[in-house]
């Protein structure tokens, strides 16, 4: 008979928590997520204290009261009777207003600076990579300001536009100001009849869209392959100047006009606004340059070799092959790129631009002295815009990505 | 089991964490200075030299403190802020005593929690344009565009005096008073508006001052002042009292000059040897030593020694006393009596 010991009975242990590698996971982990909790607490607790201890409990109502102070741009109506939430609004406004620009401009820059590093051209390719290491090295902070300066000290003041022997003049074809407090471009004025043009020409893009459907199955059914661009040009463009001329053209422009102080007319674009989105663009580019040529370079030289042994031209080849294999490299980074340009957005105040950090963020704040909250709705909206900005390029990702079969 | 965990631990927490808050004057005494928050450089009021020493009038209140407290009119630490920054810098213990030309309004009194121990120079809020523009009055400005300090009694002021004339303007938001020379300079705005004297103090940095001018209107009330945060009464008598023992001392003829035999013993005028020390036990009741006043005094001179020599009319930045005289020559300086 041989002895069979008896497998170990007995109920559960305390030491079995540490001990036995079934339970030891799962008490680190609680462990560390009651601190963790504890300590969220903690800090939560004291700031409620501490705001109690010096008389201003955490409340929101001053969002609601009349704010005072005038904003300089702002895209929606607003003016000192209205609340402090509605200059917040106009803020965000203001901060979209750079976050879109210098985004589109930023994507433009850096696919075209990106590629032109890996040209073939010695010259090219080194004043891109100069471009880029000179931007991307100095902080973006110092760019803004120094693009503000070169604003105020070297365009001329309005006041130099006037008179007979004035100093300065309008510019391209006598229809842009460029002063040392913002550029004024025309602004297109429309009258009886324009809408219709705006329709045909919205008519015509979409009729663009149809054109390039037709031809592409046009081509994988002939192999002929059309002159696309310059036919969807031509489709854009004729039909709405067509109706423009015969209508008497309904749609003219506003030119800007010095009066008293200032130009009046046109559309006027501070220096602040200009300053920060290009800054920010020239600043972003860099960084999606070296991420587009970091995608680039991740394509097999197979892909190309063998789309040239098909007789593909370089332009095709960089098109067809290389990008649309490369986007899918680039796509994650440049995620991270728009969302840095948006934060950055936020140091507008060096240059009096009234974003939405120059107005809850900070006349607000002052004005009401309600650090903790205007911090809390701040962050609250910058982690909207990002995880906005997120959603959207995650969903455009997922659409580039590598289909496996 | 989780749960109870840590809702109990999260009690424990919540009696662990108390507020403390010890007295403004024990911490000052401990650390040896005091903490000054001061503009980030307005010529006068508060500016540094080239070896990093601070001068100026407001600078002046927060020596005179440290002379009280310590004894030692160097042992001020200085925090340039901005119009922005100040009342956080203050609110949040960076800061014991905020001498920035900062405006006493009811807002800042009550609602930001803040005691204004006193006014130290009443002054209202202007305007400064060059003179080539030809303007005579702030209400020809009708669509001009304006430099304004962000975070300013003057940022609401402006709105104000511009709505009720019922014109237009474009306001340019600036961080500090060195940016707004600037771009003024520049042209990039028509109009500099702050306080008054802030007006003369930057216009006498410039290459010609006599090339811009001060406009008539003076569109508001700024009485300027130190402040220190609520709750600590005992600290913002010392800075109150030792503000006022300035400008007692010009009113009872009390000079740097004078004042060391006037402290050596007891002399005929009652109020002045209260003051000093040398009768009654002023400096006890506040917490400090007898000489407290006397060597706030010695620090700097009296309020029309600091003047003078800071913002009077014979420095570049040329104020006049105006309201700012003793209430004996017509002016509003005035100071409870010593007793």
């Amino acid at each position: 008979m041989s002895a069979i010991t008896d497998p170990p009975k007995g109920g559960f242990q305390l030491s079995q928590l540490i001990y036995d590698t079934r339970y030891r996971s799962m008490t680190i982990q609680i462990v560390a997520l009651v601190l963790f909790l504890v300590g969220v607490g903690w800090l939560l607790n004291n700031a409620a204290q501490n705001l109690a201890a010096l008389g201003k409990p955490l409340g929101f109502g001053f969002l609601g009261e009349a704010a005072g102070y005038d904003i300089n741009q702002k895209l929606i109506e607003y003016n000192n009777q209205m609340s402090h939430g509605r200059a917040a609004l106009v803020g965000v406004m203001n901060t979209l207003l750079v976050a879109v620009l210098g985004c589109a401009l930023a994507t433009v820059l850096g696919v075209t600076i990106g590629v032109l590093r890996l040209s073939n051209n010695w010259i090219v390719a080194r004043i891109m990579t100069f471009y880029i290491e000179a931007l991307r090295n100095v902080p973006v902070l110092l760019w803004i300001v120094l693009l503000m300066a070169i604003f105020i000290e070297s365009f001329p003041q309005p006041k130099d536009f006037r008179g007979d022997d004035a100093v300065a003049t309008l510019k391209i074809f006598e229809s842009v100001a460029f002063t040392n407090r913002g550029f004024y471009i025309p602004k297109p004025d429309m009258f009886a009849g324009s809408m219709f043009v705006v329709f045909v020409f919205l008519a015509s893009i979409v009729g663009m869209f149809f054109f390039r459907s037709w031809s592409r199955k046009r081509q994988e059914a002939t192999g002929e392959i059309l002159p696309n661009f310059w036919i969807s040009l031509g489709i854009l463009i004729i039909p709405a100047l067509l109706v423009y001329f015969v209508l008497g053209r309904p749609i003219g422009l506003e030119y800007p006009e010095l009066k008293g102080f200032n130009f009046k007319g046109g559309i006027y674009m501070r220096n602040s606004l200009i300053a920060l989105t290009l800054a920010l663009a020239l600043y972003t580019a860099a960084f999606i340059a070296e991420n587009v040529r970091a995608g680039i370079m991740a394509i097999s030289k197979g892909q190309s070799e063998a789309a040239f042994a098909l007789g593909l031209r370089p332009s095709r080849t960089m098109n067809l092959v290389i990008l649309p294999q490369a986007l899918r490299v680039i796509i994650p980074p440049l995620i991270s790129q728009y969302l840095n340009l948006t934060k950055n957005s936020s140091l507008a105040i060096a240059v009096g631009y009234m974003d939405v950090t120059g107005t809850l963020g900070g006349i607000t704040l002052n004005q009401t002295g309600r650090e903790m909250e205007c911090l809390l709705i701040l962050m609250a909206i910058y982690l909207a815009i990002s995880l906005t900005i997120s959603t959207v390029m995650n969903w455009y990702n997922e659409s580039v990505k590598l289909r496996e079969r | 089991m989780k749960n109870s965990t840590f809702v109990g631990t999260l009690a424990a927490a919540t009696f662990a964490a108390g507020f403390a808050a010890a007295g403004t004057l024990d911490d000052v005494k401990a650390k040896g200075f005091v903490q000054c928050g001061v503009s980030t450089g307005l010529v006068g009021f508060a500016a540094a030299d080239a070896n990093g020493n601070w001068d100026g009038f407001d600078v002046s209140v927060c020596r005179a403190v440290a002379a009280a407290v310590l004894g030692d009119a160097q042992a001020v630490k200085f925090t340039p802020t901005t119009g922005k920054t100040r009342f956080t810098a203050l609110a949040s213990g960076e800061v014991d005593v905020l001498a920035r030309n900062t405006t006493w309004t009811f807002s800042r009194d009550v609602d930001l929690k803040f005691t204004f121990v006193g006014v130290n120079y009443y002054d209202g809020q202007g305007f400064m344009v060059p003179k080539e523009l030809g303007v005579a009055s702030a209400k020809d400005l009708d669509g001009a565009t304006v430099c304004i300090q962000t975070g300013t009694t003057t940022e609401l002021n402006l709105a104000d005096f511009f709505r009720t004339n019922n014109i237009s303007y474009e306001p340019v938001p600036i961080e500090t008073n060195a940016e707004a020379q600037q771009q003024y300079l520049a042209g990039a705005c028509d109009v500099y508006t702050t306080d008054a004297s802030g007006l003369a103090a930057t216009r006498a940095t410039f290459e010609s001052p006599d090339a811009h001018t001060l406009l008539p209107e003076i569109i508001s009330k700024e009485p300027l002042g130190p402040l220190v945060r609520h709750g600590d009464d005992q600290w913002a008598d010392i800075v109150r009292w030792t503000m006022n023992a300035l400008i007692a001392a010009e009113e009872l003829g009390v000079t740097s000059a004078n004042i060391k035999e006037s402290a050596m013993e007891a002399g005929n005028n009652p109020e002045i040897n209260r003051l000093l020390g040398t009768e009654g036990n002023l400096g006890e009741q506040l917490g400090l030593s007898a000489d407290w006043a006397k060597n706030a005094i010695a620090a700097g001179g009296n309020y029309g020694e600091i003047f003078s020599r800071n913002i009077g009319e014979s420095t570049p930045i040329g104020l006049a006393r105006g309201l700012n005289a003793q209430w004996t020559d017509g002016g509003l300086i005035y100071t409870p009596p010593f007793r």
